[in-house]
């Protein structure tokens, strides 16, 4: 199978089902008529301000909000102190000072005590407008005592390392989970150890090591954070407007939070300017504008800038990894081990599925076959901003999948072979599907060599070589870098995963009216993934529906059915397979009603696309449309069968899917500046059945943009001062068209065996898989000065060093 | 103070704060919130605007220094209830996806084929070097303006 069968056009030349599609939601954005949640202005609506901290650790000695307060215009000024004062009738503290995290950790809204990073929730200005609530800031006198930061995670346990939880009477940095663990432990370790002292005794093994470090980067979505909170005090209704990728549990959250009843919290998430995992979290802000428009009785709008986005919102990654790979002399894996020293800033907020805390890192054993493997993850907490899981990541395994490929790598080096050949020596084989991973996963389905010979196909592998080998005998240095992902996605199984203990099922209405058009209500939300777009096709494939024919309504919690929202790439693989789920009910509502239609028994009705007939009388049928109407209709249907065909479902997967991929990245260095010039992308994705190819590239070419961006040149680095580094986009470097190549797409299709659509699910694919094949080139082309590996981002200066042979620390501004 | 800026045709005069950026300007007293703003420090693009049929970033601009001037958004693009080849291109080559930079890129996108009808794909990227999108990885945007470039009268007609 290589694609979906090509599904016929409807009247306005839609696919009815799976194909390539203009996207309904172009309509709006290329009219300017977006409605983001900056665009939203209710009557008599306030603004906001938030005062941030200086310091990345400092006490507060006093807060004189005085001179703001006396601004005209400033309508009221809030810190931590009125905060500690409001008391809140719920579970989860008993002040609106702290607020939970996903990780059952607390967070401070504003800060009562000290300030724990810099950027840090201080104050807060409620006024006219946001100029003069901007203005206000400027008028609030905070005293600070600044105390010695802790910015290097390596030295967060050393023991005179000052404490930064001390709120939790902490006498340390470490970070205890939920089920009182310090360290989390994944793999068998005894095997591991066992392999590895084999592999030191026997000469015909290697065992190469590598400190390899992911560092802080930030998703950045050129839409940043905002909210507008309006509470009806009549009624008691709240209503916020917040740029949520997870309107449901958000909703949730803000009900144990503020203790409100959850019937009367209504979430709107409008359009998104983009999420990539900033918009999962519940921060302070949104919190904030909650509680002004209690404490004022007006809509209150916050709306972050971007240096606000950069350094308070959810960072990603800061993993420090110790990495060793035993193998054969003649490229056999025999084991990996890694340790992961984890910087998860002041307060623990990472979202996370699973039992395990670091999440999905624990797949990083990667796409090779081979028996043991073991990981030891150590969180700490340091002065930086909170976060950790965010930026297309998939619940950790981009940090996950740039170790394995890049070990891989430094072995092949060792060896002296091929890293292709290496790969292909070691890739699990089609036969061995549905394949247990050393650390448990169960991979569902994948052709991995055929998709490796697929992109060395189109990169025109052997050719580059020999290129290479003439331009190295010139003096000059190319680099070809490779690396093969598997992801699991779609969280996820109930029995195993749920974020603070929700569950990971998602609801789903699917309504058919009586001319035979329909709705179909999602829980999940489009952050320009084109949803509106891609589940009307997979109810079309399965109701012969025209996809123009079907509205997608999502974005608000009083208009769809509970469901855990859109990150971790779940919306194809649990929403998309309600969306199968609930359009087939419809189809067997439809069979019973056309049977009492034909007078012949539902068992009699044979399917095609839009219709059921009588097997063996094709032109006795009836199409979906004229069922619908039949569905409203006088006609007597048989006992138990009320009538219409609208349907609902809660579809809770039975496993994760597991999308895979080839990416080789060419790379043309220049020694002399350190100047890397990626020259050629290759990606052959296989994310199962495709329901819109169009909508799957133009995922792809994002994710692709991304590892560009964090191989090369993003990274939020610290002074030992606490000053980010990265605070802003003259700092933040993000890569534009000129840093790009012109893509260039392959694809493969495996589809998952337990999807109902066979679709695997995309949306963080690339951004996973593309940063270890840009380092991998790098690498490669600055190898002949024995350069093994070097850390992210490899700007300039970095690889200058690097060829120089020294060794530097990217993310803190010391060498 | 008071400022008259001709925006898509129009006049708009309004009282304002000699330090109003001319991004907020546009949003919020003239009420077009096709346009957006993405940074602190004129980095992103995504608030491009024309002024005198150039592009330029509004938030670079006091509101007071395009008083007299005329400004194009992008509610300005479509005409006559057709839209602009540049927005037709941007839906047939899936030239966006959350469209938060998407105004920006269009207006850049169609300043660049009124002085350069035929762009190769260099110049295309060149040209919209200053504008970050983080969605499409820029591919599709050169395919969308291509596609403008290619088909300067194909049009949609819409209700
Ligand atoms: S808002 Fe970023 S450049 Fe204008
Ligand atoms: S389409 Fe989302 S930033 Fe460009």
């Amino acid at each position: 199978m290589t694609a979906v069968d090509e599904a016929p056009l409807s009247a306005a030349g839609n696919p009815i089902g799976f194909g390539s599609m203009k996207r309904v939601e172009d309509q709006r954005f290329v009219r300017g008529q977006g409605n983001y949640v900056d665009d939203v202005n209710l009557p008599g609506m306030l603004h906001s301000a938030i005062l941030r901290s200086p310091f990345a650790h400092a006490r507060i000695v006093s807060i004189d909000t005085s001179a703001a307060e006396a601004l005209p215009g400033v309508v009221a000024v809030i810190t931590g102190k009125i905060l500690e004062g409001i008391p809140r009738p719920s579970l989860l503290g008993d002040n609106f000072a702290w607020m939970p995290t996903l990780s059952y950790d607390t967070q401070a809204v504003l800060a009562t005590d000290k300030v724990r990073f810099q950027g840090q929730e201080v104050a807060f200005v409620i006024a006219e407008s946001r100029y003069i609530a901007k203005d206000a800031l400027e008028l609030i006198d905070v005293e600070y005592e600044p105390l010695e930061p802790v910015m290097d995670a390596k030295k967060a346990l050393d023991a005179d390392a000052p404490i930064i939880r001390d709120d939790k009477g902490q006498t340390d940095n470490r970070i205890t989970d939920v089920h009182g663990n310090q360290t989390w432990e994944s793999g068998n370790k005894e095997a591991t150890e066992a392999a590895f002292v084999a592999a030191a005794a026997d000469p015909n093994c290697v065992i190469v090591e590598e400190d390899i470090l992911y560092p802080r980067v930030h998703p950045a979505p050129m839409e940043t954070c905002g909210s507008v909170a309006y509470l009806d005090k009549v009624t008691g209704q709240l209503t916020l407007y917040t740029t949520s990728q997870a309107p449901h549990a958000h909703r949730t959250v803000y009900a144990m939070v503020a203790g409100l009843p959850e019937q009367k919290i209504r979430v709107i998430s409008p359009d998104i300017g983009g999420g990539f995992g900033n918009k999962v979290g519940v921060y302070p802000g949104y919190v904030l504008s909650v509680i002004g428009t209690i404490v004022t009785g007006k809509p209150v709008k916050w709306m972050e800038d971007r240096s606000e986005n950069l350094m308070s919102t959810s960072f990603a990654r800061d993993y420090h990894m110790k990495a060793k790979i035993a193998a054969t002399k003649d490229g056999k894996i025999l084991a990996v081990d890694v340790y992961v020293l984890a910087d998860h800033g002041a307060f623990n907020g990472v979202a996370q599925p699973t039992n395990f805390p670091a999440g999905f890192f624990n797949i990083f054993s990667g796409s090779y076959d081979y028996p043991n493997a073991h990981c030891l993850v150590e969180p700490v907490y340091t002065n930086k901003a909170p976060g950790g899981v965010a930026y297309a990541c998939s619940f950790r395994i981009t940090e996950a999948a740039y170790v394995i490929e890049r070990l891989v790598d430094c072995l092949a080096q060792e060896l002296e072979m091929d890293p292709a050949d290496l790969r292909l020596k070691n890739l699990i084989k089609p036969e061995q599907f549905p394949y247990t991973s050393p650390t448990g996963w169960e991979y569902d389905s994948g052709q991995y060599e055929k998709t490796m010979r697929v992109a060395m196909d189109i990169a025109g592998y052997d050719e580059l070589r020999r290129e290479q080998a003439e331009k190295r005998a010139k003096g000059e240095y190319m680099g070809i870098g490779i690396s093969f992902f598997t992801e699991g996605v779609g969280a996820g199984p109930r029995r195993t995963m749920d974020i603070l203990g929700l569950g990971m099922a998602d609801g789903i209405e699917l309504r058919v009216h009586p001319t035979g058009k329909a709705v179909l209500r999602l829980s999940v939300q489009s952050q320009g993934q084109g949803h509106e777009t891609t589940f009307a096709q997979i109810v079309s494939h399965e109701l012969g529906i025209p996809p123009e024919d079907i509205d997608v309504v999502h974005g608000d919690t009083d208009q769809t059915p509970f469901g855990l929202g859109t990150y971790g790439s779940r919306s194809t693989p649990v929403s998309g397979a309600a969306a199968s789920v609930v359009a087939k009910k419809v189809r067997d509502r439809a069979r019973i009603v056309a049977a009492a239609a034909l007078e012949c028994s539902p068992d009699d009705l044979e399917w095609e696309l839009g219709r059921w007939f009588v097997k063996g009388d094709k032109e006795r049928g009836k199409t979906i449309q004229e069922i619908a109407l039949l569905s409203h209709s006088s006609l007597e249907l048989p006992e138990g069968v009320e009538g219409h065909l609208d349907a609902t479902a809660v579809y809770n997967p039975p496993n994760l899917t597991y999308p895979y991929g080839c990416y080789i990245c060419v790379v043309d260095v220049d020694p002399g500046t350190g100047q890397v010039k990626v020259r050629r992308f290759i990606a052959v994705d296989d994310c199962g059945v495709r329901i819109n190819p169009m909508i799957v590239e133009g995922q792809v070419h994002g994710g692709l943009a991304d590892g560009v961006g964090m191989a090369l040149m993003e990274l939020i680095a610290f002074d030992e001062d606490g000053n980010n580094l990265g605070g802003s986009f003259m700092d933040y470097l993000l890569p534009t068209a000129v840093e790009c190549p012109d893509w260039e797409l392959g694809e493969t299709v495996t589809p998952s065996p337990h999807h109902p659509i066979g679709a695997k699910g995309v949306g963080e694919s690339a951004t996973v898989g593309s940063p270890a094949a840009v380092v991998n080139a790098v690498i490669d082309a600055i190898s002949p000065f024995g350069v093994r590996h070097a850390d992210m981002p490899l700007t300039p200066a970095n690889v200058w060093r690097a060829i120089q042979g020294r060794n530097v620390r990217t993310d803190m501004a010391v060498e | 103070m008071e400022i008259t800026i001709t925006i898509n045709g129009e006049q708009v005069t309004r009282d304002v704060e000699p330090r109003t950026l001319l991004v907020h300007f546009i949003r919020e007293d003239a009420g077009l919130r096709g346009t957006h703003w993405g940074c602190d420090t004129s980095n992103c693009g995504t608030c491009t605007i024309w002024v005198d049929e150039k592009p330029v970033k509004s938030c670079t601009m006091l509101a007071a220094q395009a008083d007299g001037h005329s400004v194009t958004t992008v509610e300005g693009l479509e005409k006559g209830g057709v839209l602009d080849p540049i927005q037709q291109g941007f839906i047939e080559c899936h030239g966006l996806q959350c469209g938060f930079c998407t105004a920006g890129m269009m207006l850049t996108g169609r300043a660049l084929l009124d002085e350069n009808p035929h762009p190769s794909d260099d110049e295309i990227r060149e040209a919209i070097s200053g504008q970050i999108c983080r969605c499409t990885g820029y591919k599709n945007i050169v395919k969308a303006i291509q596609w403008a470039a290619d088909n300067p009268a194909t049009s949609e007609v819409t209700a």
